[in-house]
């Protein structure tokens, strides 16, 4: 087996706030293998979108990285300077942010647009052989030549998006990461891009980290997921066992109150509100909404470990040595 | 029992473009709705982005007048209203909206959405009186009062801003509530809390409720009859059941197919009409707007715009591969609605 291409350790981002650091993403650890699809899933204000931008050191202030390392294939991201960094976001790791499809400029021709990242990042491409490259860019996200010299507003949300992913792809990344990328999109929409997507992925041999909050589509796309709360990652494991047998009580819990076209049943959410995550609780993060916690939970802060073959979990109901 | 809301054949056309070169965009192309008041009802409003949910929302409450047809409440044309029947209106008929960020005024505590209402319908006799029946409004869709009162829209995450508005809504008892994608903007758990409310409010106070959203599956959770729109035109109407379980128009088994299930073991099927994309209508009666789109198009389909046919005792379906069935006229539609008890 190959190595890693994308290692997480123990990252952690803050923000600066006036009555203390917000700990946005406190301490992550998870890596994505050659080609893989690893789904990041977590309720709003859990730390994802924090943790890709952190991915690609784009934290702006008041945000920081506390600590940890991103290693891309074995070279660690945080220590670059920021114009090596300018070099490897979009040739080796490119991220579609969350609301991408609202970010092109509306001014600005979408040819120009892509010729502008392209060249932003790369000076080995010449002049000459640009507008080639939109093309090709345009016709493997499935866009028709003509868009090239057309305006935002002339296209249709399922196009900006596809849009983004061309440039995403333009440098020919090993890692692409996918921040809420279908989530204005609807489903027949949402699943033409997402098979765009899947296709991108194969030609490229990239591994694509999707971050996403829908369950749903994380089900029909990765191989393995995340799952993010309050900052911190609670289970990891494949996708087919996560659902068939979530092991976190957070996961269990969120796996329930999907609704399925399967009969209809009382809809039930997970009691209690997410914590707040400048004073978050001592011990498990979600102790207090959890159905099993015991009394070491409000004390002790579960790591995350291998409990079986391939599947992680920070909860103490897994820990050998139960009091 | 007759019709509460009634939308008979209406047509809206929005004019755009400048002096020169005007453009006509057809948002909603002869539709018929009926919402019954008893037994309550739920009816699921299911459309892609640029369908004419929204359209349909301001046509309802009489916001937006149709260009062809007319829209009822009690019989009566709401264009043509008087003042105190436009307050009855006002009062019995209710509206959620998708974001609720935009609805609060960002000045004033959340108290203000809760009191204007009482204070403008004369709800309660007495400061007292009106401080009580906000709290039980709010304990009713599981908010703590002694949580919520008193903080600005600002303090509160949007799952409980939404929550606020539904216990707005019902301080009202309405008779009907309009809910335009009220659960798009929040998480998972949060969309199950925050539907189970509303579907409790329905039970309890007899309130019908209009749920319009993209999402087919917490509508077939929901309602009782669900409307399929495709580009301001009905393609199906039915018991929610039959039509999630058995589509029978192209365009609702194609919405069928592509919801992302939670299940890894039935994943999507690659679909040509899925890569297809739609273009928006510009003109009246050009045929089926799917006929681009449908495996199963004839000659006829880019004629034509076909008629309802009532397949089932329940569904009606605006597709001429089921013409042996009879065709529903727009004014028995409330026929294929069902029927609860």
């Amino acid at each position: 087996m190959k190595a890693e291409v994308l290692q997480v350790q123990n990252l952690r981002v803050y923000y600066q706030t006036a009555v203390g650091a917000l700990k946005a993403v406190g301490g992550v650890t998870f890596s994505l293998k050659p080609r893989e699809r690893f789904g990041l899933a977590g309720e709003s204000g859990s730390g994802k979108s924090t943790l890709a931008l952190a991915l690609m050191c784009l934290i702006k202030p008041p945000g920081y990285i506390e600590g940890g390392q991103v290693l891309l294939d074995g070279v660690d991201l945080i220590k670059f300077s920021e114009d090596d960094m300018r070099k490897v976001r979009l040739a080796q790791i490119a991220l579609v942010p969350q609301g991408a499809m609202n970010t092109l400029n509306p001014v600005v021709r979408i040819k120009v647009q892509i010729i502008d990242g392209i060249v932003d990042h790369s000076n080995e491409i010449p002049k000459s052989v640009l507008e080639e490259r939109v093309h090709e860019l345009l016709k493997r996200v499935e866009l028709e030549p003509e868009v090239a010299n057309m305006f935002p507003h002339e296209l249709s949300g399922g196009m900006k998006q596809r849009v983004c992913l061309a440039i995403a792809i333009s440098l020919s990344p090993k890692v692409i990461i996918a921040d809420e990328l279908t989530s204005a999109l609807d489903v027949v929409v949402q699943r033409q891009v997402m098979l765009t997507l899947s296709q991108l992925q194969e030609n490229l041999g990239a591994s694509v980290l999707l971050v996403g909050h829908d369950m749903g589509l994380m089900a029909q796309f990765v191989d393995r997921i995340g799952m993010m709360y309050a900052g911190k990652l609670v289970e990891v494991g494949p996708v087919r066992d996560m659902f068939k047998e979530p092991l976190h009580p957070y996961t269990q819990l969120l796996i329930a109150c999907l609704p399925s076209l399967e009969g209809k049943r009382r809809f039930k959410g997970i009691p209690g509100l997410p914590p707040l995550l400048l004073n978050p609780p001592l011990g498990c993060v979600f102790h207090p909404r959890c159905p099993q916690a015991m009394s070491r939970c409000s004390l002790e802060v579960p790591s995350l470990k291998e409990v079986r073959p391939e599947r992680w979990v920070a909860c103490h109901l897994y820990t050998e040595d139960k009091i | 029992m007759t019709a509460l809301l009634e939308a008979r054949n209406v047509t809206k056309v929005f004019g755009s473009g400048g002096l020169f070169k005007r453009k006509e965009t057809v948002a909603l192309e002869n539709m018929n709705l009926l919402i019954r008041g008893s037994p309550p009802s739920i009816t699921g409003v299911v459309g892609e982005s640029g369908s004419g949910k929204t359209t349909l929302v301001r046509l309802l409450l009489g916001l937006l007048s149709p260009t062809e047809g007319e829209v009822l409440y009690k019989g009566r044309d709401l264009q043509k209203m008087s003042g105190d029947e436009r307050l009855e209106f006002q009062r019995e008929v209710q509206v959620i909206f998708q974001d609720p960020f935009e609805v609060y005024n960002p000045f004033y505590k959340v108290d203000h959405v809760l009191t204007t209402p009482v204070t403008k319908f004369h709800l309660a006799r007495s400061k007292s009186e009106a401080q009580e029946l906000i709290e039980h409004a709010l304990k009713m869709i599981g908010l703590r009062p002694e949580e919520t009162l008193g903080r600005y829209p600002h303090q509160m995450s949007g799952g409980q801003r939404q929550r606020v508005m539904v216990a707005r809504a019902s301080l009202l008892r309405p008779r009907i509530i309009l809910a335009d994608e009220p659960v798009s903007m929040v998480d998972a758990s949060l969309r199950a809390t925050i539907l189970e409310s509303l579907r409790k409010l329905s039970q309890e106070f007899g309130t019908s409720l209009l749920y319009i959203t993209h999402d087919v599956t917490t509508a077939y959770q929901v309602s009782d009859s669900i409307i399929v729109i495709y580009q301001g035109s009905v393609v199906e109407i039915g018991d929610a059941e039959l039509l999630i379980k058995n589509p029978q128009h192209s365009y609702t088994r194609l919405l069928v197919e592509s919801i992302p299930l939670s299940d890894p073991d039935r994943r999507w099927g690659q679909d040509s009409a899925a890569v297809l994309v739609s273009k928006t209508s510009t003109k009246l009666n050009q045929g089926c707007k799917f006929a681009d789109r449908c495996p199963f198009v004839m000659s006829i389909c880019r004629k034509n715009l076909p008629p309802l046919y009532q397949t089932d005792r329940y569904r009606a379906v605006r597709c001429f591969l089921y013409k042996d069935s009879p065709v529903i006229p727009g004014d028995e539609i409330g026929n294929v609605f069902v029927k609860k008890g």
